[in-house]
């Protein structure tokens, strides 16, 4: 029995939260000074610390904790004045202590929110803590039909990975949100990210691994006031992949319920292909992770102004920046979205402080350039471009030299490496025509062979000047102003 | 009071294969540590707060500076087993996320 | 030549190198023919450096040759509890699941004393992984007690104590968690410390109570010991809970001893049953000498002391069953049997570890498991507090407290190997200052007129005062010796 999405709604309120594992950018380890570049050959970035060989001991790496500062302040969180580090303990090949060194009921932030724009309207995601732990090694499963470990006969491990800085976010639990839970699921992972970019503390890339999302839902029956058992879903590596699995569970969990079953409490894995999720590890017996506070690290007391000499360097993080330029571009939310989505905020901001108008700007990069990105399957980002080849290009209109069909032609070159702006309409001699007398002679000209339509704008049919003025600009090949043109022969004609 | 069963189950938490005989011998012993150790709890402690580090040092950070790490063959030195240039392990029964 | 090149102190020994009287490879031999004589007898070393170490030695008089300076213990041989990581020596750290791995990094106490020109002779049998008080929870078999070979030499550094009193070197390193440095130093007559907690790094220290673990000294005299002490300690950055301090003046401290004016304070809990008539007898001699020479000795209670013991058997096992889960098979050490992973690492664990270890491994778990934390290993780190409190208050009546390291002289082989609580009972007196990471050493005082067996003194002081104990350790020791006409280890007839 199968439900579909909009029937689940019908009966029921989704509830959804979000863990996600970030991998900071610092230069070396959380506790050791082992590089945490990434490709490397295996086993080459270890040490005795982070191999756990007997013996060894960890120390923390002070931008670790200001990165994560960082993080929290940016979430609006509560930043504790003390707290500890503390041994998760349990047995997997790819931990070489077997424990991992995490933070228990003493994060170094929490308390938080972060706003999310959604169809325009504002949700506030709660965010229960941030904190910090050590990343695993990976494991290569060999053996298997599918690389995964069912079926493997024995596993390869790399410890490359082990160690580096990991900051885990969890959401506090987000109802209300209807129909719209996976949208505003997925908004949030994006937002979060762009934040997280803002801050450059991450590189944030989920399908590098860097972002790690573990979505959790649960569905109350619609009126009742009670929260169902949640389920948590891994693997799920791409933005297009949390909101998929946080509907994909929503329709299984309403399949189950209607029929009178009840969800489990369990971890799923999501498949990409198919977007389903399946049943991982039973969590019918929570894992006793057995946590004491790490004997082997002093306690972390970030000092008041440290912490407000953190705040003061953030840059403006996405929100404020969407309220700015929302305001001093007069956009709807709409507008803004799109130009976010199509990443060209950067490039837009850049071409007004290189001259141009903000409506020029926009104009050119949400238009023409946009499309020209799409066309070859980039980022905008990525065209071989300037803001200021732009702003000149646009300068060049303003100034009347180019009209905008030569300024595409104009962009056409210097996209294709021609040169400069200015350089290009040298090499292709695209300047408006703007000598009246060669305008003039060519009016002549085009009259000449209209003279039907002469006479019915000297007639009093203003409009009809327009064939004249469309055989002029051929003629010229596009390098006359219509404007211009119409001008003169409106004046001739009169 | 701690049972045979519940002796047996913490030698699984703690990955430790222990045969009858040892859970036969070790069992009491652990009831009767147990109970001696149990006795921490005549003590008042209202409001004392517990001390998981005597030193009293807080913030001990280094920089993110790299350090000279270990080759792999130096890391691989002690390896039971090994195949390009990884450890291996047997087979792994429960996915770990 | 050899045999009396053995019977001296480091002190000489160093002074005797530097100065070109003797060499560092004829001193270095000496104690390697010394130990070809006795340890089949004694069974103190694990493995023994031959030939590296007579190449370390040969690198001493090479320097000296060339006219470079020495450290401070220039080719004296040093034995190396098999609890520090030693590269190209194998550190087994007692235990069976260890058997061969040579470490791939040295502890930064080692390096310390290389770079103080030290020989390492080689490493010492200790109790599998530090738990213990007499080396019989080994996987290699016990070592011996020197005065007589049918008893234990304590532990869990046992074979050091018993190499140093053997005169197979003349120092030794430990570790003492509970007393494994105080307590062996007492059952073989010598002195050993257990620095303030911090004051020595972990770095390279396997890991047995990461908490209570501390690096410390075993020499046959007190200066001995305070050089040591005084070469091996220190800050280390690679360990995050070292202190940022200098290192008490130890060795000032040992050429001065000196007790006149010093306050002193009898911990009345540790007294009473249980207790060896010849230790406490002892122990009454050794408060009237100190009283003699000018120190006022009272009694101070500290009432929580009682709960030090089962306060200790919770922290240290919590923390011992999380240090110990590395050991699985996977990446180095024992692997075998058949199956999954989780099966393997099971019967590695189980054929690997010997019965203290496992007990221990599951007391920890059975603590530190939701649902008992609190009342187990949360209540008993409140009862450290009170007993951190208790010194407090202790140190603010008098300079130092004393009392009898171990309860008994050494006992039998065998006598408590499979009765844990018995065991446990020798660290009775030690233990508090492990919980309170303070300084505190052990004296030799004499022989129990019962058994003619050692009796040492514990000598406790706060934190970062390492210097008083050897202040009191240097005056006793020499009114004593003065008393005796010999140093006591002449006495010492096992061998």
């Amino acid at each position: 029995m199968t439900v579909t999405y909009d029937e689940a709604l019908t009966r029921y309120e989704p509830v959804f939260g979000l863990e996600t594992h970030v991998e900071l950018g610092t230069r070396t380890k959380m506790f050791c000074g082992c590089l945490t570049t990434f490709g490397g050959e295996p086993n080459s970035q270890v040490c005795p610390v982070c191999l756990g060989l007997p013996g060894s001991l960890p120390v923390v790496n002070r931008t670790s904790i200001e990165y994560t500062v960082k993080i929290g302040l940016a979430l609006n969180c509560s930043i504790a004045s003390w707290c500890r580090f503390a041994r998760k303990n349990y047995f997997y090949p790819d931990m070489p202590k077997n424990f991992q060194i995490s933070q228990y009921d003493e994060p170094l932030c929490t308390d938080g929110y972060l706003d999310v724009s959604v169809g325009g309207e504002i949700v506030r995601v709660g965010i229960e803590r941030v904190h910090l732990e050590e990343d695993t090694g990976k494991s290569l499963h060999v053996g298997g039909a599918t690389g995964r470990i069912h079926g493997a006969e024995y596993s390869l491990v790399d410890y490359n990975r082990a160690g580096i800085p990991l900051v885990e976010i969890v959401t506090k639990p987000v109802p209300g949100t209807g129909f719209l839970a996976p949208e505003v699921a997925r908004a949030y992972v994006t937002e979060l990210r762009d934040v997280l970019r803002s801050l450059d503390v991450s590189d944030v890339r989920m399908e590098e691994g860097s972002m790690r999302c573990d979505v959790n839902t649960s569905l109350s029956v619609l009126g009742s006031g009670v929260w169902g058992t949640r389920t948590e879903t891994k693997n799920v590596n791409s933005l297009r992949s949390v909101e998929r699995a946080v509907r994909t569970e929503i329709e299984r969990q309403a399949a189950v319920l209607d029929e009178g079953g009840r969800v489990i409490q369990e971890t799923r894995h999501f498949h990409e292909d198919t977007g389903a999720t399946t049943s991982g590890r039973s969590k019918e017996e929570a894992q006793d992770y057995r946590y004491f506070p790490e004997p082997d690290l002093v306690p972390v007391a970030p000092a008041a102004e440290w912490v407000e000499s953190i705040r003061a360097s953030l840059p403006e993080l996405p929100s404020a920046r969407r309220a700015r330029l929302i305001s001093s571009w007069a956009l709807t939310d709409l507008e803004f979205e799109s130009m976010r989505n199509a990443g060209a905020l950067d490039a837009v901001e850049a071409t007004i402080a290189a001259g141009a108008s903000s409506g020029d700007a926009r104009k050119w990069w949400m238009g023409e350039l946009a499309r020209r990105a799409n066309e070859a399957g980039v980022e905008m980002a990525s065209l071989p471009i300037t803001p200021a080849d732009v702003a000149r290009v646009s300068a060049l209109v303003s100034a009347g030299t180019l009209n905008d069909r030569l300024a595409r032609q104009v962009l056409d070159g210097v996209l294709a490496a021609e040169g400069t702006p200015d350089e290009v309409v040298a090499k292709r001699g695209l300047a408006v025509v703007s000598d009246d007398s060669a305008l003039l002679a060519a009016i002549d000209e085009a009259i000449a062979a209209n003279l039907d339509v002469a006479e019915k704008v000297r007639s009093g049919k203003v409009a009809a000047s327009g064939v004249i003025v469309g055989a002029v600009i051929k003629a010229t090949k596009g390098k006359a102003d219509a404007a211009r043109v119409r001008d003169l022969v409106l004046e001739r004609l009169s | 009071m701690i049972t045979r069963d519940d002796v047996a189950h913490l030698a699984r938490l703690s990955r430790l294969a222990l045969s009858d005989e040892e859970l036969d011998h070790l069992a009491p012993q652990l009831d009767q540590i147990i109970s001696a150790v149990a006795q921490v709890q005549e003590v008042a402690a209202e409001g004392i707060p517990p001390t998981s580090h005597a030193t009293g040092l807080a913030n001990v950070f280094r920089d993110d500076e790299p350090r000279p790490c270990l080759t792999p063959e130096e890391a691989l030195s002690g390896a039971p087993a090994v195949e390009m240039q990884r450890f291996k392990v047997p087979r792994i029964l429960v996915e770990e996320g | 030549m050899g045999s009396e090149l053995v019977r001296k102190t480091a002190a000489e020994l160093a002074a005797a190198i530097t100065s070109g009287e003797v060499s560092a490879v004829e001193v270095t031999q000496a104690h390697l023919d010394r130990i070809t004589a006795v340890d089949d007898r004694v069974k103190a070393f694990l493995h023994v450096a031959g030939d590296d170490a007579l190449a370390q030695a040969r690198a001493v008089d090479g320097k000296r040759a060339r006219g470079e300076s020495l450290g401070s213990l220039a080719g004296v041989p040093v034995a190396v509890k098999d609890l520090y990581a030693t590269v190209g020596m194998p550190t087994t750290c007692g235990s069976k699941i260890l058997e061969g791995w040579v470490p791939p990094y040295e502890s930064t106490v080692t390096a310390r004393l290389r770079a103080a020109d030290a020989v390492l002779i080689g490493k010492t049998n200790m109790d599998e992984f530090a738990m213990g008080s007499s080396t019989e929870n080994s996987g290699y078999g016990p070592s011996r007690n020197p005065w007589d070979l049918a008893k234990v030499p304590g532990g869990s550094s046992g074979g050091s104590a018993a190499a140093v009193a053997a005169f197979e070197a003349p120092l030794a390193l430990g570790t003492d968690t509970g007393g494994s440095i105080r307590q062996p130093a007492a059952v073989c007559g010598i002195v050993g410390a257990k620095p303030t907690y911090g004051g020595s790094s972990r770095y390279g220290v396997v890991a047995f109570a990461s908490s209570l673990d501390t690096p410390g000294p075993f020499g046959r005299t007190v200066l001995d010991a305070a050089l040591l002490h005084q070469a091996m300690s220190g800050h280390d950055p690679m360990d995050a809970t070292s202190i940022d301090a200098a290192v008490p003046p130890v060795v000032e401290a040992a050429r001065h001893g000196d007790v006149a004016g010093m306050t002193i304070g009898i911990v009345t809990e540790f007294a009473g049953d249980g207790y060896q008539a010849g230790v406490m007898s002892r122990f009454a001699e050794a408060v009237e000498l100190l009283q003699a020479l000018g120190a006022k000795v009272t009694e101070v209670s500290c009432p929580h002391f009682k709960y030090a013991l089962p306060a200790y058997y919770l922290i240290a096992p919590s923390e011992v069953s999380s240090n110990l889960a590395r050991f699985d098979g996977m990446r180095y050490g024992l692997r075998t049997g058949h199956g999954s992973a989780e099966e393997i690492m099971a019967q590695s664990r189980a054929a690997g570890f010997g019965a203290e270890a496992k007990r221990r491994i599951m007391l920890g778990t059975y603590a530190l498991s939701s649902g008992y934390y609190d009342a187990y290993y949360g209540k008993a780190q409140q009862v450290r507090t009170l007993i951190i409190r208790d010194f407090e208050a202790a140190f603010e009546q008098v300079d130092v407290l004393i009392s009898p390291p171990t309860p008994t002289t050494a006992f039998d082989i065998g006598e408590r190997a499979d009765d844990p609580m018995a065991m446990y009972l020798a660290d009775l007196c030690t233990i508090p200052s492990n919980l309170a990471g303070n300084a505190a050493l052990s004296v030799p005082i004499g022989l129990a007129p019962e058994n003619g067996l050692p009796v040492g003194l514990q000598v406790m002081a706060p934190p970062l005062a390492d210097d008083r104990l050897y202040r009191v350790a240097a005056a006793v020791e020499k009114a004593f010796t003065d008393r005796w006409g010999h140093p006591l280890l002449d006495e010492a007839k096992g061998l």
